[in-house]
């Protein structure tokens, strides 16, 4: 069986396998290599900052589930991330439960709130249903700041360092396995999703939604199982937020990181699992190293250290803007380039 | 067909000959524009039924009445079954009447243009898959084994419509023909009991038009297929067609086998009307 990138298969499991090349499995060994070497090497900041792309890749292949696979656009995730890291952080702190059964109770209740909330996608679509789920970014937010008996209010609460099986998760370097085990996990999930009928029906429901009906295809329910899976990886990355900062507020499930998400997905690249990991992993990576560079420019340019979150700002719109107008497929799509051109090179063609 | 086919693209299991399909005074109205205006009348099972008509006839309002995509103000469909049972298309939902049989394609086609011509036939067997999940997130074991298995008849109906080339291709990319051929593939791989085709060969050469016909005429000769097909080729509607129904301003004109409808003085009439206008 032939592909147009001259690589033959002649069963249908390898057709339908993930690594196909020789160069595919390569490049996974690497992959696997560097992400275990990681935490061995990288210096403290940088091991931070790993642990916050891990986290990253959760919620933003949980959002591209819903937006660029079944083309329904969000502007809630970041308060559906709170919804995660609200419940667990409540239940460990004020209720004792354990954090392991926190988390999975913040993501039920996540992947129900998420739901509720994407029950407007079954009248709207595009920018009305982006104005529905703002007003759900808001209604979650407000209820965060304000709601002092259950959320605290503007306080922060605070939670223990969780202990699974005897075993205190507390450095980065612990929490960087249990981070990268989760991610890799999800990403695995997600790449099977799109490889068999649910994920072709939600690719269906962004391509053709009327098509897809008459096709057989449920859209009310496939669009509400979207929101369900996707709101659920959300508040998954919500919680383990949560417990690895031990500290929950308001201020970091704002609106602001509703579109950060957005970006991520866009910059690594619509509908499309590993663009989900670049994108997260360029969107963290980013304002750290900007930090970073701050930090050793602090001394000889006193100026432009001060004005450094401006300048973040200023790039990171530069990058969004750069990339929606050359690459508006994302990195993903850059990479595949490169690979097409390595694995037919010399040849053109 | 060149070889022998494991999989049946029947979905119906009605007599030939039988009535399949029962139009019944169907009116639709958008505002004041009456699209179909009390329309009747019956396909039978495995028969290749064409719809004719001018511009505006209201052809592909009565397909989308069929196949749910508008609800008629008036009137009713039925779909009957071998079992004896009978299925009302209107008051059904898309989803519900392509799980009974009616698969169609689109006058302007309305493939899923970002996913691969295999990933677009796999959908037309998405009615007759099961989907967990938990066993599609894990994916070996169960969930693989349905896509081997579905799979199959998916080849089957590539190699039929001879599109092995592009099955990896991305759909949007491919020429308009062979996307038109993509489309019926869809209908087919849902093993339809009626296959509703919407001009399948406008904007087509006559090559690409004398393998549609021959796709037709093979689906419903040997797998038996129902086909209900609007064309405004004469010369193929006359070729291929057992009967032809005839709508003009929402209303049918009559039904009746190629000869009879061709010397049909209102048919004639309609035709010559289009010209003037
Ligand atoms: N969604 C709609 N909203 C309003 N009017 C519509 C709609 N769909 C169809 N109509 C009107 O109904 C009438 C019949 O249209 P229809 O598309 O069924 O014609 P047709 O016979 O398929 O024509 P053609 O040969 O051009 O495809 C036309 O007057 C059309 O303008
Ligand atoms: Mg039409």
């Amino acid at each position: 069986m032939s592909t147009a990138t001259g690589i033959y298969h002649t069963t249908y499991e390898a057709d339908l396998s993930l690594r196909r090349t020789r160069a595919d499995w390569i490049r996974l060994t690497l992959i696997a290599v560097v992400v275990v070497a990681a935490p061995f090497v990288l210096s403290p900041f940088w091991l931070t900052v790993a642990n916050q792309i891990g986290i990253a890749i959760i919620g933003a292949v949980g959002l591209n589930i819903l937006t660029g696979h079944t083309g329904l656009i969000s502007l809630g995730h970041g308060a559906f991330l709170g919804v995660g890291a609200y419940t667990s952080a409540i239940l460990v702190s004020r209720f004792d439960v354990p954090t392991l059964i926190a988390i999975v109770v913040a993501v039920a209740v996540t992947t129900v709130i998420g739901t509720f909330f994407g029950l407007p996608s079954l009248r709207l679509k595009g920018l009305y249903l982006a104005m529905a789920t703002l007003a759900a970014q808001f209604i979650l937010l407000y209820a965060f700041r304000n709601w002092d008996v259950v959320t605290g209010g503007t306080e922060a609460i605070v939670v223990p360092y969780p202990e699974i099986f005897g075993w205190m998760l507390r450095s980065d370097f612990a929490w960087y396995w249990v981070i990268f085990g989760v991610a890799i996990l999800v990403v695995l999930g997600a790449r099977n999703l799109f490889r068999s009928g649910i994920g072709r029906a939600f690719h269906a429901i962004r391509d053709q939604d009327i098509a897809a009906a008459v096709m057989g295809i449920d859209v009310g329910r496939y669009k509400l199982l979207s929101f369900a899976i996707s709101s659920a990886l959300v508040g998954l990355a919500g919680a383990m937020t949560a417990h690895y900062r031990t500290i929950v507020t308001w201020e970091r499930f704002t609106l602001d990181v509703s579109v950060l998400y957005l970006a991520m997905i866009i910059v690594g690249g619509l509908g499309s699992v590993a663009g989900s990991v670049y994108g997260a992993t360029f969107m963290t990576v980013v304002p750290a190293a900007i930090q970073q560079f701050a930090r050793n420019v602090r001394e000889t340019i006193p100026t432009l250290a001060r004005e450094m979150p401006a300048i973040q700002l200023i790039v990171f719109g530069a990058v969004i803007v750069l990339f929606l107008l050359f690459e508006p497929r994302g990195l993903d799509r850059t990479w595949q380039r490169i690979k097409d051109y390595f694995r037919l090179w010399p040849f053109r063609y | 067909m060149s070889r022998a086919y494991r999989h049946n693209l029947n979905g119906s299991d009605l007599a030939p000959g039988a009535t399949q399909l029962e139009v019944d005074d169907v009116a639709l109205r958008f505002g004041g524009v009456r699209a179909l205006k009390g329309v009747s009348l019956d396909v039978r099972q495995g028969e290749i039924h064409a719809i004719i008509g001018p511009n505006g006839a209201g052809k592909t309002s009565l397909l989308n009445c069929t196949s749910g995509v508008y609800r008629p103000q008036e009137g009713g469909i039925r779909l009957h079954r071998g079992d004896g049972q009978t299925h009302e298309l209107t008051a059904a939902r898309p989803h519900q009447i392509a799980r009974w049989g009616i698969a169609r394609s689109f006058q302007n086609i309305e493939l899923f243009k970002h996913i691969s011509v295999l990933d677009n036939l796999m959908l037309g067997r998405h009615v007759h898959m099961k989907h967990s999940v938990w066993k599609t997130a894990l994916f070996f074991g169960p969930a693989r084994a349905q896509e081997i298995a579905h799979r199959e008849l998916v080849e089957e109906v590539i190699d039929f419509l001879e599109i092995q080339a592009v099955r990896h291709a991305h759909v949007g990319a491919l020429p308009y023909g062979v996307q038109k051929r993509v489309e019926v593939g869809r209908a087919l791989c849902l093993q339809p009991a009626v296959l509703l085709l919407d001009e399948p060969m406008a904007g087509m050469n006559t090559e690409e038009k004398e393998d549609m016909a021959r796709f037709i005429l093979d689906v419903n000769d040997l797998a038996g297929v129902t086909v209900v097909l609007i064309e405004h080729d004469m010369e193929v509607v006359m070729d291929i067609s057992d009967r032809v129904s005839v709508l003009d301003f929402g209303s049918k004109i009559t039904t009746g086998v190629p000869d009879e409808v061709q010397a049909d003085e209102r048919v004639i009439e309609a035709y010559l009307g289009e010209e003037v206008a």
